[in-house]
């Protein structure tokens, strides 16, 4: 499996305060890294950084085999994208033009959307659970429909690296699920590697390969999901006690609550 | 015969430009600031344009060509005023421009204020009717009609990458649009329309507000065909408005700002009052 993105030597820092020192990391076609930390340590920052829209303090990048200036923004877009944390909607407009922007990448400067794009775009949609709603405007959908309304935008611009900034924020459990299921599902089909930024561990648990995190001091944790995801770890990581209970084979975090410990 | 071709022909082309130009001025400001309730003067450019003119006829040298570039001149020095202090130290908001722009703005507007408090009676009148708007003062239309043209084309070559800017930042930057160039085209762009608009017939307010929006509820948000149908409707908007202003209580003639303002406050208003209620069907 040859590595989509890879990074060497990265550091990364915000407003003077170090969010990761020091990263080399190899991401593969079909593997998924989970980032972990608490509010406010980088982790959007570090995402934005490794998708090459925000220039490292000191390191090297790689989008499958070139560096990012080599590739030029529409290089890479084509190559790879990103899901805000935020969704700008300050101007009205349909779901199925919200998918479309997904395709600029795919066309020349004077080219408008075709049949194959609306086809992608419609294709994503369904992806996403959201196959009736092309025609309705953005502003009558609620936020968990607006956040998979963005994933499928994602998903059209069909990139082989994924950056997630907390793709399940708004959803509904089965939608978490499903989301996950079909990132992941991306990356083995299509050889697709996924990046993404998540707070729930347990999920994080089951759907990373890997999992990356953040101390808030530039220090970090990196390796194999199994391994880097226990409770004493994530304890630490989060301030906060967190007790391990063991079901079907598998390890469940659930913090603990005030006073009942 | 004569009066066509001398007098109305050439002053109608002028309102259609000048209406085109401030409209879509306006529809590229909207989507620089990513708000839809700016319009092209909110940077302070017509601020600019009116202190050079004031001046200018303050002075005495106000007669013809010396007033448009007197006016031209002062767009410009605010344009640059406000992208000099909007950039800073590289970080370049839309936050701080508005802000920057609004301030350039309001400053201006103290500078005119004093300016028309001290001019002489007999010069008030036209420095009044130069402040609302007169498409009369313009004699060559050609100015406006051709960077009307060439405007419209730049920024349709923009308009995919101004759908991605629109949604935001981030997000128009992981679709591969090059965000900082992109609104320094835009910024230079909108101030040059407005800069030309405001020259040839003063600050006509409203057309560049209340067009894109109109244009937005009948056609939606895409640049593509928002940009050209802004263009289009704001010429017509501000030729109606010329011919009502020449013919309503003819002889006497109406600033054409004032017929612009008194269609599109009654429009906007009721398209904000619309607005929250459409945001939570």
């Amino acid at each position: 499996m040859s590595a989509i993105l890879t990074a060497r030597g990265l550091a990364v820092s915000i407003a003077g305060q170090a969010v990761a020192s020091g990263l080399d990391l190899d991401l593969a076609a079909g593997e998924c890294l989970v980032v972990l930390g608490r509010n406010g340590v980088g982790k959007t920052t570090l995402l934005t950084a490794l998708a090459g829209l925000r220039a490292p303090d000191a390191g090297a990048l790689e989008l499958a085999g070139r560096t990012y200036a080599a590739l030029g923004p529409r290089g890479a877009a084509r190559l790879r994208g990103v899901l805000p944390q935020h969704q700008g909607d300050a101007f009205p407009a349909t779901v199925l033009e919200t998918v479309l922007i997904g395709r600029h990448p795919h066309l020349a400067r004077w080219q408008w959307e075709g049949p194959a794009d609306a086809a992608i775009a419609r294709a994503a949609l369904a992806a996403v659970d959201m196959a009736g709603f092309a025609a309705r405007p953005l502003h009558t959908l609620s936020g968990g429909e607006r956040q998979r309304v963005a994933i499928a935008a994602l998903l059209a611009q069909t990139p082989r690296l994924y950056c997630l900034d907390e793709p399940l924020a708004h959803l509904d459990l089965g939608h978490q699920v499903a989301v996950l299921d079909l990132m992941r599902q991306r990356a083995r089909a299509e050889g697709a590697a996924v990046l993404m930024v998540l707070h729930d561990v347990n999920l994080a648990a089951r759907y990373a390969d890997r999992a990356l995190l953040l101390h808030g001091d530039g220090r970090f944790d990196l390796g194999a999901a199994a391994t880097v995801l226990d409770g004493e770890r994530l304890t630490r990581l989060y301030g906060h006690p967190l007790r391990e209970l063991r079901d079907a084979g598998r390890v469940w975090f659930v913090p603990e609550t005030g006073g009942h410990g | 015969m004569q009066v066509v071709q001398d007098l109305r022909l050439p002053r109608s082309l002028a309102a259609f430009a000048c209406g085109g130009l401030l409209a879509l001025a306006g529809a590229l400001m909207q989507v620089l600031l990513r708000n839809p309730l700016a319009d092209p003067y909110v940077l302070g450019i017509s601020g600019g344009a009116a202190v050079g003119a004031l001046a200018a006829m303050l002075l005495g040298v106000g007669a013809g060509l010396g007033l448009e570039a007197a006016a031209f001149a002062g767009a410009l020095a605010a344009m640059l005023l406000v992208f000099g202090l909007a950039r800073g130290e590289g970080s370049w908001t839309q936050t701080r421009l508005l802000l920057t722009g609004v301030i350039v703005a309001a400053g201006c507007g103290a500078v005119v204020a004093l300016m028309l408090s001290i001019a002489p009676e007999h010069k008030l009148r036209g420095m009044l009717f130069w402040l609302m708007g007169d498409a009369g003062q313009s004699d060559d239309p050609r100015p406006a009609l051709a960077t009307l043209a060439l405007g419209l084309a730049a920024a349709l070559f923009l308009a995919r990458e101004l759908n991605l800017l629109a949604r935001g930042a981030l997000l128009a930057a992981s679709l591969g649009a090059r965000v900082a160039g992109l609104r320094l085209a835009l910024y230079f762009l909108a101030s040059l329309l407005t800069a030309v608009a405001v020259t040839s017939v003063g600050s006509v307010g409203f057309v560049g507000l209340v067009v894109p929006h109109l244009v937005r509820l009948a056609l939606g948000n895409d640049q593509r065909l928002l940009l050209p149908a802004a263009a289009l409707a704001g010429g017509a908007l501000l030729t109606l408005a010329d011919t009502l202003a020449r013919t309503v209580i003819a002889p006497q003639q109406l600033p054409v700002g004032v017929l612009t303002a008194l269609i599109g406050v009654p429009v906007f208003l009721f398209l904000l009052a619309r607005a929250p209620r459409a945001e939570h069907l």
